[in-house]
């Protein structure tokens, strides 16, 4: 999955295989260790309610961190997530408001297209400009959420303004599974099928590791980048979209700080903020386990003011591991290449 | 890449043209007057003059008293922030100190602490706060983005867990009459004297100091830096010790200010400050910034601001204008940079022979 490791040529398979399970597995046995003790505490936290709300309240972080992952993986961040989120769910809102009779499908893809342009502004800026994406996304950052204030208003949504099957998305459960959640599995599994098998997923973790050596190689590094913010803006249009069906209200501050968040889930899950490493599957186990906290929190009856805080300690735990884990394997690969050049 | 390999053709090519046929760079005044520096203080001294014409009431000492009061936090915390993006790291916790330190605040002097007591020890929990970010990135050598996003969430956490929902109000009046109280007539206030020596102190050391260089270096290259005897890792680490010193402070002054300690005190306030430092000229790989330069930009976002709420201009369209700012500041130079580089190619492709035409773009 991780394609840095295994691109540094592989002299012993299973040890390989091992670390690259490591990437992800801190944060599942996190996550497990969390649902675990939590449920033999308060059983009710496994009830079918008390799992799908669990799942509800990740989804649409796992969405946009999947998307971040993306973009991180080259080398770049993309914090105007949250306000592209705001900006589509109250177009999704008004929308439902405004045109009578719209179907659900129609309002999905505008609401896909919405988020691509916004996403295509990002990318044009970075790639062309050549100027760093922290700056040019703080700066969407800000107009974005302009545009929605100055849309918006005063004006709110609420869930009276959308039909009933749209708001049945959120409610209704295939196989156990709330509706919006089964889209942000299929996401998660579209893109981490992409990443790892295709050339141009593959191009990403190389623009990552070594830009350079990327370009040397010939990878249409502009173009690439650019893909990966439209790609980002597409996935936070339909988290935007899925917002709107999710939660009462959407208005002229919906999204907002929610930027960092998405970031601090990819880094949970074992993305490496200095690009090149990381996965997709990852990043939604991190989303996964960040929301699970606040959920596991309540039931635990923990003082919930603990939450942020331990959220924070979590961020800096999984940089810790991924740190050890680097070091480790640098360390490896040298011992390695010198018992090579023995023989 | 292919503009060196150019030059090194033309230098190969004719030894004699080279250097008179380059631009020279500006030396001088022309340099200190067409600076990046002296661009954002013209631009906030026309934009100034420009309000107080055709903005009413702009000019008065009511609107230099709230204007400068508005941006105190801002510009506190920019100063360390400065030097941080200098050396090429950045820290995205400042707010969340801020807000650690006004609840702290507002819970030690609830719980029967002297004020100045009180004040100080949250100067020191700030200081604190700032030298966990310095010991994780400095010596344990972590990625500063991620470093700050979890001590982000980690501080104001712990800000939570301090005061909770609650919020502190009471403070002493005498304190709260100080922080707002004004020199004279000018409308400039008081604690505006504080503030200015925290820039002019962080302005000596970033511009006159070895240790000012030395930032600059690492911004450059941290391993260049290490060459020439820089201690990279005591460096970084006294930057965010006082870039948690100077967001304390601006916490206190934000608590006294509004006269009420809270948790979410100055949430977001990272973001605002990011966006004036790197729109005072600072670039976010290192290594280029400056501090008047900043100064300006945080004064110029500030002067916006007001004067666009003054003429009843609504909240929305000065984050626009923020972030629009933004981007066309950091934008432009790199258009302005791909302009010259076509006209230096130009000039290259006519004065050089044909036959070495297809050498430097095959290579």
């Amino acid at each position: 999955m991780s394609t840095t490791t295994s691109q540094i040529a592989p002299p012993r398979r299973s040890r390989l295989s091992g670390l690259l399970r490591a990437r992800e597995l801190p944060v599942s046995i996190a996550l497990i260790a969390l649902v675990g003790l939590t449920y033999a505490a308060n059983p009710l936290f496994l009830s079918p309610q008390g799992t799908k709300d669990l799942l509800l309240n990740a989804t649409i972080m796992i969405i946009l961190a999947a998307g971040q992952t993306l973009v991180i993986i080259t080398r770049n961040i993309d914090l105007s997530v949250g306000s592209i989120l705001g900006l589509v769910a109250f177009g999704t809102g008004s929308l439902f408001a405004n045109v009578e009779g719209i179907p659900i499908w129609a309002v999905f893809a505008i609401g896909i297209v919405f988020g691509a342009v916004l996403g295509a502004v990002n990318g044009l800026l970075v790639t062309l400009a050549g100027v760093p994406a922290l700056v040019i996304t703080l700066g969407t950052l800000y107009i974005f959420r302009g545009v929605n204030n100055w849309w918006a208003g005063g004006t709110q949504y609420f869930a009276d303004d959308r039909p009933d099957a749209f708001g049945g998305l959120a409610v209704d459960t295939l196989f156990g599974f709330p509706i919006i959640t089964l889209i942000a599995i299929v996401v998660v599994v579209v893109l981490a099928v992409a990443l790892a098998g295709t050339r141009a997923g593959r191009d990403l973790y190389a623009i990552g590791s070594d830009p350079a050596a990327a370009r040397l190689f010939g990878i249409a590094i502009g173009r690439r980048v650019f893909f990966a913010f439209l790609a980002n803006g597409m996935l936070a249009g339909l988290a935007g979209v899925l917002y709107a069906a999710r939660f009462n209200s959407v208005g002229a501050t919906t999204g907002t700080g929610m930027e960092l968040n998405v970031v601090a889930a990819a880094v949970v899950g074992g993305v490496a903020i200095f690009g090149g490493s990381g996965s997709v599957v990852g990043a939604g186990l991190g989303a996964l386990l960040l929301t699970t906290i606040t959920g596991a929190l309540t039931a635990l009856r923990v003082d919930k003011f603990w939450q942020q805080a331990i959220v924070g300690v979590l961020i800096l735990t999984a940089i810790l591991i991924d740190r050890v884990a680097s070091i480790r394997t640098a360390r490896r690969l040298k011992t390695g290449a010198a018992s090579e050049e023995k023989k | 890449m292919t503009n060196t390999e150019t030059s090194a053709t033309l230098t190969a090519a004719s030894t004699s043209k080279t250097l008179r046929g380059e631009p020279k760079g500006r030396t001088g005044l022309a340099r200190i007057l067409l600076g990046r520096d002296a661009v954002m203080i013209g631009l906030l001294l026309v934009t100034i003059v420009l309000f107080a014409l055709f903005i009413p009431r702009f000019a008065s000492p009511l609107t230099v008293g709230f204007l400068l009061l508005d941006v105190i936090p801002v510009l506190l915390i920019a100063m360390p922030m400065t030097l941080i993006i200098i050396t090429g790291e950045i820290d995205l916790s400042v707010a969340s100190i801020a807000g650690l330190t006004s609840a702290s605040l507002g819970v030690m002097w609830a719980a029967g602490f002297d004020m100045n007591t009180a004040i100080l020890l949250s100067i020191l929990i700030g200081v604190a706060a700032g030298a966990f970010n310095g010991v994780l990135i400095a010596f344990v050598g972590l990625p500063s983005l991620a470093v700050t996003i979890g001590t982000l969430a980690l501080f104001r956490g712990l800000a939570l867990v301090v005061i909770g929902d609650n919020a502190v109000a009471n403070f002493p009046p005498e304190y709260n009459a100080f922080v707002t109280s004004k020199l004279g007539a000018t409308g400039i206030p008081t604690v505006m004297i504080g503030v200015l020596a925290v820039v002019a102190v962080f302005g000596v050391l970033l511009h006159f100091t070895p240790f000012g260089r030395g930032l600059y270096a690492m911004g450059y290259s941290k391993e260049a830096a290490r060459f020439v005897g820089i201690d990279v890792v005591k460096s970084k680490f006294w930057l965010y010790v006082a870039s948690g010193g100077v967001s304390a402070l601006a916490g206190i002054y934000w608590t006294l200010r509004y006269s009420s300690a809270r948790s979410d005190n100055a949430t977001g306030l990272e973001l605002t400050v990011v966006a004036a430092v790197l729109l005072g000229g600072v670039s976010i790989f290192g290594g280029r910034g400056s501090i008047p330069g900043v100064f300006a930009s945080v004064l110029l976002i500030g002067t916006i601001n007001y004067a666009l709420r003054l003429g009843r201009v609504s909240e929305v369209v000065l984050v626009i204008v923020t972030g629009a700012l933004l981007i066309v500041s950091v934008v432009t130079p790199s258009i302005g940079a791909a302009l010259r580089r076509l006209g230096h190619e130009r000039r290259i492709r006519r004065e050089l022979p044909r036959s070495d035409g297809p050498g430097p773009t095959g290579a």
